[in-house]
């Protein structure tokens, strides 16, 4: 990484020196600098709307970056180590199927983890692939799906010596990271390639403490959350290729989705947290480490909950863990993860990231200050004394392997009936069926439907899961095939 | 020469005061601490750009935090102060002989540093023996106590800025536990005036109330806080401010005071309507 370099930010200035030229607009968007519409001004500020403005010379254009966004992209690429870097201004959904539409096409096989983002599985709607599932270990203590073992995935790559890509998440939500360089080997073997959904693995890159990163692991392209962990708006991500693929294909399938409007809010929040993220982000995550580090010892000492770190590595399906993470098994307690997450937000107006069955993730970033932290854990404490009660029956499927009926693309228009969710035991799903977060699949749409899964479905409606993806949101009907 | 300085005490409310000379400007790790001299006021130091206190009317805040539930708990022996590293509600504090151990918790050392430099005589409560500072945050250092002090003095005066956490339910119910089965807890309780600070005023006495069994507010009249109306908290297991206030008993310890009488006690709990109505609604709203 070139340093001189990185402390340029040429969408940042460009948008300076437009400012500064005050330029009549007679082009979109048609609120013309916030002067047409002043409530808006009001609540995001003038300088917010004023760079609200639209692709032309000077500020290059995202759908065929020549200038200014070309020039920050090749920096972005330069700070994360990839060959190449694309703004994405529709989140890391658009990077993951990005990668998903540039590696396969109708009847290619993809091998992934079952614990995929719907946006993975999304994109087979869309293509016409067909998932090869890999089946995470679950732990059975704490109930969460883990990384994928090296040895379930080069069975899965014997099995299908004809499936195109493997899409391996790094790390999970979790935090929990496979082995990355040994799945990029056998794949590359294999002439498959290796795509990496790091929605939330951006830090990776600017810490050599921290798990390794896609591209130094050789991964063939990779999705970045820029917005998580990198600190840019909500909605804007990168999508990184290493020099082994086609980057005038991957253009063209970008922009078979991507806005043509692109906003320069994301665009610069893109460039300026790639600058911060390149100058101070390994004294930022070092410190962002310590934090949740200390939160974790302090939690741990609380008794009773059990915010696990660096001790549940197990060199396979567990083959690294993100320190900054701060996940916390609550079911101790007597307590399910929704549960306390709704506590912390109801009672203690503290918001976390999510609450699963057995587990909190609480979400510790470049902005926290550790007197954030004291606040979480006194809250945590507090809980135990008011709230906490007997040890309940243990739910432990979190994940529940799937049985793939039909392509998740011929069971999403296919002819559809609405049944009683008690009575499609037996019968081809065809929606989705996930809690949200973390908006990993139940069920996809192809997927048979078990008396198992009805039951743990109907289990996390009780507990208070949000639950999303079918017609009715009830959930008390599902869509299954004719 | 015109030097002010001004503190917004709303949007469009601002309270200026004449400044002599800036005696002292720092950042540390939790807030911007100035020092200023003023024909007014005399001294005052301001955190973020507002006033916490000046020599003139820090005399109310020290007087009405400690001497209120001193008057009421017959037998206090060990006091937790969180915030107060000027050391002025020690100052109060040590005046009474049958207390054995003050602990003041400031997380913030400068701030505890630039008290002792520019306003000795409120840091000198500090030096007394049986006090001692911990420079913590005020969540950890209750963390795991349990049974511990007779009364917690929270001397944080401002619910938004580094000291949120002390304004929170995970703190009155920290404080809960960590008081003997009679302690009391004193707080300051913010100024219900505007509405900005309404709402705050009103989301501290949901949760005291939620978390005591007694849970009552009086308030004093100080200039330099937002529209110079103060009130403070008393949050207590056992003792209630008025029926277990032993005036006899106080008054007969002869101690001097400025602001604080034990009529006054009684008075200061005598609150105008608008603010007994809010603090009932928030009663109210547990009770649905």
């Amino acid at each position: 990484m070139d340093i001189e370099r990185q402390r340029s930010a040429p969408v940042y200035e460009a948008l300076e020196r437009f400012r500064k030229q005050r330029v009549v607009p007679f082009d979109v968007p048609g609120h013309k600098r916030g002067r047409g519409n002043p409530e808006l001004v009001k609540l995001l500020g003038e300088q917010c709307v004023s760079l609200d403005v639209n692709s032309m010379k000077p500020l290059d254009n995202l759908c065929h970056p020549v200038s200014v966004i070309y020039e920050a992209e090749q920096l972005a690429a330069d700070a994360f180590g990839a060959a190449h870097a694309y703004f994405m201004v529709g989140g890391t959904t658009s990077a993951v199927q990005s990668m998903i539409l540039s590696a396969c096409k109708a009847g290619d096989k993809i091998i992934m983890p079952r614990n995929v983002h719907r946006s993975a599985i999304n994109a087979l709607v869309l293509c016409g692939a067909e998932p090869v599932y890999v089946n995470p270990d679950v732990d059975n203590h704490i109930g969460i799906a883990l990384g994928t073992e090296t040895g379930q995935i080069r069975k899965a790559m014997d099995e299908n010596p004809d499936a195109v890509a493997v899409l391996v998440n790094n790390p999970t939500y979790y935090g929990i990271c496979s082995d990355l360089r040994s799945i990029v080997k056998l794949a590359h073997e294999r002439g498959m390639l290796v795509l990496a959904d790091e929605a939330h693995g951006t830090h990776l890159y600017f810490h050599e403490k921290l798990p390794v990163s896609a591209m130094e692991a050789g991964a063939d392209m990779a999705a970045i959350s820029m917005h998580k962990s990198g600190g840019s708006l909500t909605q804007s991500s990168l999508l990184l290729l290493n020099d082994t693929v086609n980057t005038r294909y991957v253009e063209q399938i970008i922009n078979l989705t991507q806005t043509t409007s692109a906003s320069y809010l994301l665009l610069s929040s893109l460039d300026i947290s790639r600058r911060n993220l390149a100058l101070r982000g390994r004294e930022s995550f070092e410190k962002v480490s310590a934090m949740a580090e200390y939160a974790r010892s302090e939690i741990n000492s609380i008794g009773g909950y059990y915010a696990y770190g660096k001790d549940i590595v197990n060199g396979g399906s567990i083959f690294d863990y993100d320190v900054t993470k701060l996940s916390v098994y609550t079911r101790d307690m007597g307590l399910t993860g929704i549960e306390v997450y709704d506590l912390l937000r109801d009672e203690y107006d503290i918001q976390i990231e999510f609450g699963d069955i057995g587990n909190i993730l609480a979400y510790i970033s470049i902005g926290d200050r550790i007197q954030d932290i004291e606040r979480l854990v006194g809250a945590l404490e507090d809980i135990k004394r008011l709230y906490s009660k007997p040890v309940s029956r243990q739910h432990n499927a979190e994940y529940i392997a799937p049985i793939v009926a039909a392509t998740p693309q011929k069971a999403f228009y296919s002819e559809k009936e609405m049944l009683p969710i008690r009575e499609t035991a037996g019968r081809i799903c065809g929606e989705f069926v996930m809690c949200y977060p973390p908006g990993i699949p139940i069920l996809a749409p192809g997927e048979q439907i078990t008396e198992e899964i009805i039951s743990y479905i109907l289990y996390a409606k009780e507990k208070g899961c949000s639950m999303q993806g079918p017609e009715d949101p009830e959930i008390s009907k599902l869509n299954v095939l004719i | 020469m015109d030097f002010w300085f001004s503190e917004m005490h709303t949007s469009n409310v601002k309270m200026s005061i004449r400044v002599e000379k800036q005696l002292f400007s720092g950042t540390s790790d939790f807030q911007r601490i100035d020092v200023f001299d003023s024909p007014e006021f005399g001294r005052f130091v301001t955190s973020d750009g507002s006033v916490i206190f000046s020599e003139q009317d820090e005399f109310t805040y020290d007087e009405m935090i400690v001497h209120v539930p001193m008057a009421v708990h017959p037998n206090v022996r060990k006091v937790l102060v969180i915030g107060g590293g000027d050391g002025g509600v020690a100052r109060e504090l040590s005046h009474y002989d049958e207390i054995e151990q003050i602990i003041v918790v400031e997380p913030d050392e400068m701030f505890v540093n630039v008290c002792r430099e520019f306003f000795p005589d409120n840091a000198k409560g500090l030096d007394d023996p049986r006090v001692s500072v911990i420079n913590r945050d005020g969540l950890r250092v209750l963390r795991g106590k349990q049974d511990e002090y007779d009364l917690i003095i929270n001397d944080s005066t401002d619910p938004f800025g580094h000291t949120a956490g002390l304004f929170t339910k995970e703190f009155y119910g920290s404080c809960f536990k960590a008081l003997h089965e009679d302690g009391i807890m004193v707080y300051q309780h913010g100024s219900p005036f505007f509405d900005e600070d309404e709402e705050a005023c009103r989301a501290m006495h949901r949760k005291a109330y939620k978390s005591f069994p007694i849970s009552r507010v009086y308030q004093a009249h100080i200039p330099t806080c937002p529209s110079g109306y103060w009130l403070f908290g008393f949050a207590s297991k056992k003792y209630h401010p008025l029926h277990d206030l032993d005036a006899a008993r106080w008054n007969a310890r002869g101690l001097k005071t400025w602001y604080y009488t034990t009529n006054l006690h009684t008075g200061a709990f005598m609150l105008p309507k608008y603010v007994e109505d809010l603090l009932e609604e928030e009663e109210g709203a547990e009770k649905r």
